[in-house]
């Protein structure tokens, strides 16, 4: 069973001629940018997850909606499949090609719409990347909350569909608290208009099903999303512990006093050795865990908050706290946390990383089945962890020139994944299924309810034409993968070769 | 958890739903009927989520509560106070014996809504009884997870049409340190204004309605920024039980009269020129409208301004609802026929069409 689009468990598509679609496009749409020679079509063969890689049949370039209508009706009428992608930096394969489809690029949907102060939103096109719009707003003292650690390059269509989180949601909410409208262009081209200008729409909440739904539902057009004022100030405590358990009893603590921090991070050793290698950032490199607290808002109330947790922090027996002294020390402190993912992979020639989501109670007791599966699997891993909402991402440390260890470490992988959703969590917090955990969907759901999904998806999408293969598995696929994995389960060690 | 108020009867309803299946026969699902006023009459077997109740799992530290359908929400509220926590977007009970299905079902939030999210905000993760006779679950008790379509998140809100909601997991946070209501004497206009210009500049705002001839404000937060904000803002002191009056359509002005229209709108709309009373809600996010006027001609009011209207006097006209575009009306019935193939779940409560 292969990671890449397998027709055998994935589902028949049907054959095309490319010379003929191509011919086809070129006719109606002769202003789309169409590419369909190898050497240009080989950026285009991944997303974020590098390791998968397919080099798409053609790549269309739109710059008009209407062109993108002109497009989504040919192929539907010649049941070409339809993948859709944005800046292209997804973490799941969400935009991973299929040589039998057509890779829909809305990257040049650039355009900044309209900011309206009063009414505290920003329309945009799905193009335009996740900080553009906060620096756009920057002058009426406005900007947008979610932030991925991608922000400065994905672009708001991606983050709309992949539901895409970041550091500050435990207080502000993924994409789908944040958003007000999207436009979006149905399978068969046909336009519709989800949410409204106003707080709430009419009928079926269809803009929070659009959100994070992978481009399986329709193609986003447009998107209006919601602006907060800037908060007056931001403040960030560090607390080093000598034990993970203390750090997770620290974050329990914190939100027991009625505090919501604005983001609350915890890294392990590994971590914060490899962030302060890297970045210098001042982290005690003795500590097991170490948690960054930021609280935000009106000066007064953070002044008061940081004194309450600081205390409480203490209590839970830090062995040390300390408040980031200015705005550089403030700006040092995140800087290490948010270059952990590179800094780790200056301590190995490749990573792997997870995004499951646990209850945070569990967080101990999986740490430490974390660390014995590392063990069983002869790798190392690194955490970091959005402590506030129980998004782990355990990178995981390999080398893929050495034989067997991508296959190691994918399969470790699916083992830590399948741990989450053991503890009554899940396999993906903000990363999306996308192509990466489509097996693993199949121990998050069972046959019931990926049916039901299914039906969701032919609800918009008959034809199964928009962007086949991706986040919800066919039942075909899981019963091979539960049959694979009954009997992975006798290997400690799988050699073999999985996928 | 209360053994005597924590009853697992889940399995009963799915018979029951089963049972409707084989005999095609249309369910009409209810709590306390609290809120059977909204939406259009069904006409149906009763299917009663009381017996199914209980608090299935609560930990403060986690921010999560599980709670199953037919559990008042007194009862909810009740729990999370204890806790010195709460659902911040305030759902209305509209009736002593409000359940937490009607909450979900209707997806309705009160004065604090546009500050802290709606009810849909806060579901994380659902369990529900299918037009295919299964008990499913979707979503979970964590606050990120995006594996799957969010069909928790699509169930509120659809008033019972797309399945039955038996148990859901909610986001709950800490109630705020401090809580301070200050009423100001101004226009609706010129409220409204500075609606518009406060809402950019980082106050701690938690409610905020005009009635005709006072703006009513709440200030929630620490201690020293709804000071602040009290000094600032001034006005004098008002009861914090205004408040839910307001969000239980206890004022005056829900007495008797004219139908009752919710209008949502954009909330820079400005103040709107409407055929009958008003009162203004959310920052001017949510008017209320007491009018003799034809659905048609408030209805245009509401769309010219970027929003739509509700009728809550019910059984005045046949669609309640703000009639969908034709193209989402099909995609609705697209859907309900996948979720509900048989039509068994309420059908036509929302619109005639499904």
């Amino acid at each position: 069973m292969n990671i890449l689009y397998d027709e055998r468990v994935d589902g028949y598509l049907p054959a095309v001629d490319k010379d003929s679609l191509l011919q086809a496009l070129q006719q109606r749409l002769p202003d789309l940018d169409l590419l369909h020679q190898e050497e240009d079509l080989k950026p285009y063969e991944c997303d974020g997850l590098s390791a998968y890689r397919t080099t798409p049949m053609l790549v269309a370039l739109p710059r008009t909606v209407e062109q993108v209508q002109g497009l989504l009706e040919l192929c539907h009428q010649r049941r070409v499949p339809v993948v859709a992608r944005g800046a292209g930096t997804g973490l799941s394969g969400g935009a991973l090609p299929l040589e039998k489809g057509v890779l829909l690029v809305m990257a040049r949907f650039n355009r900044i719409l309209h900011i309206d102060p009063a009414a505290r939103s920003a329309r945009v096109q799905p193009g335009v990347r996740n900080l553009a719009i906060s620096q756009a707003a920057a002058a009426t003292g406005l900007y947008y909350a979610p932030d991925p650690s991608s922000q400065i390059a994905c672009s708001i269509g991606g983050n709309v569909a992949e539901n895409a989180g970041g550091v500050h949601c435990l207080k502000y909410g993924l994409t789908v608290h944040n958003l007000l409208r999207v436009e979006i262009l149905t399978v068969e081209g046909e336009h519709l208009s989800l949410g409204s200008d106003a707080l709430d729409a009419p009928g079926f909440d269809l803009l929070a099903l659009f959100t994070g739904s992978e481009g399986m539902l329709g193609i986003i057009t447009e998107v209006t999303v919601k602006l907060l004022p800037r908060p007056q100030v931001a403040k960030v405590l560090l607390a080093a512990f000598d034990c993970v358990e203390k750090a997770g009893l620290a974050v329990a603590r914190i939100i027991a006093e009625g505090i919501i921090p604005a983001g609350l991070e915890m890294m392990d050793n590994l971590a914060i050795r490899a962030a302060e290698d890297f970045i210098h950032a001042g982290y005690p490199v003795d500590a097991q865990a170490i948690l960054l607290c930021e609280l935000d808002g009106v000066e007064a109330d953070v002044h008061d908050d940081c004194e309450r947790v600081r205390r409480v922090l203490l209590l839970a027996g830090a062995t040390e706290v300390r408040l980031a002294r200015d705005e550089a020390e403030r700006v040092r402190f995140w800087a290490g946390r948010k270059n952990a993912f590179p800094a780790v992979g200056r301590l190995s020639p490749d990573y792997y990383c997870m995004d499951g989501t646990i209850p945070r109670r569990a967080l101990p007791a999986v740490l430490k089945e974390i660390a014995t599966l590392a063990g069983e699997y002869g790798l190392r891993v690194a955490n970091v962890f959005h402590a506030g909402d129980g998004n782990m991402h355990p990178l995981i440390l390999f080398d893929a020139n050495q034989p067997g260890e991508l296959d190691r470490a994918e399969a470790l992988g699916g083992k830590i994944l399948e741990l989450c959703v053991k503890v009554g969590g899940s396999i993906t917090g903000e990363h999306g299924v996308g192509r990466e955990k489509i097996n693993q969907m199949c121990a998050q759901f069972n046959s019931d309810e990926l049916t039901l999904f299914h039906g969701v998806k032919a609800a918009f999408d008959p034809r199964g034409l928009l962007n086949p293969g991706k986040n919800i598995p066919t039942l075909q696929r899981c019963a091979e993968f539960g049959a694979m994995h009954v009997h992975m389960g006798q290997l400690p060690f799988p050699e073999l070769e999985r996928f | 958890m209360d053994a005597e108020h924590s009853v697992d009867d889940s399995q009963a309803l799915l018979e029951q739903v089963n049972r409707a299946l084989a005999n095609a026969t249309p369910l009409l699902i209810q709590g306390s009927n609290s809120k059977a006023f909204l939406g259009r009459a069904v006409a149906g077997e009763v299917l009663d989520t009381r017996s199914h109740r209980g608090i299935v799992s609560y930990d403060p530290t986690e921010l999560v509560i599980t709670v199953r359908a037919g559990t008042p929400l007194a009862e909810l509220s009740a729990t999370l106070a204890a806790a010195g926590q709460m659902l911040p977007c305030e759902p209305p009970s509209f009736g002593p014996g409000a359940t937490v299905g009607g909450m979900v079902a209707t997806g309705l939030s009160g004065p604090r809504r546009p500050w802290s999210g709606s009810v849909r905000d806060f579901v994380l993760g659902t369990r529900v009884i299918t037009g295919l006779g299964k008990h499913l679950r979707f979503g979970g008790e964590v606050m990120k997870n995006v594996a799957g379509y969010d069909l928790s998140r699509l169930l509120t809100g659809s008033y019972g049409c797309l399945g039955l909601i038996t148990e859901v997991s909610l986001k709950v946070l800490p109630k705020p340190r401090h809580c301070f209501s200050v009423s100001l004497e101004m226009d609706r206009a010129r409220a409204l204004e500075n609606l518009a210009r406060w809402g950019q500049q980082p106050l701690p705002v938690s409610a905020a309605c005009h009635d005709g001839q006072r703006l009513h404000l709440r200030l929630e937060g620490g201690e020293g920024s709804v000071a602040a904000a009290h000094e600032r803002l001034g006005g004098e002191a008002l009861d914090p039980g205004f408040w839910n009056d307001l969000n239980e359509q206890q004022l005056a002005f829900f007495d008797v009269g004219p139908p009752l229209w919710r209008l949502s709108v954009p909330n820079n709309s400005g103040a709107l020129d409407l055929p009958g009373a008003q009162l203004v809600d959310w920052a001017g996010a949510q008017l209320w409208l007491k009018s003799d006027a034809d659905a048609g001609v408030i209805r245009a009011i509401a769309q010219k301004a970027g929003g739509h209207a509700t009728c809550y006097s019910h059984g005045l006209i046949d669609s309640p609802f703000q009639p969908l575009p034709a193209a989402l009306l099909r995609y609705h019935r697209q859907l309900k026929a996948q979720l509900d193939p048989q039509g068994v779940f309420n059908p036509g409560r929302m619109y005639a069409e499904f």
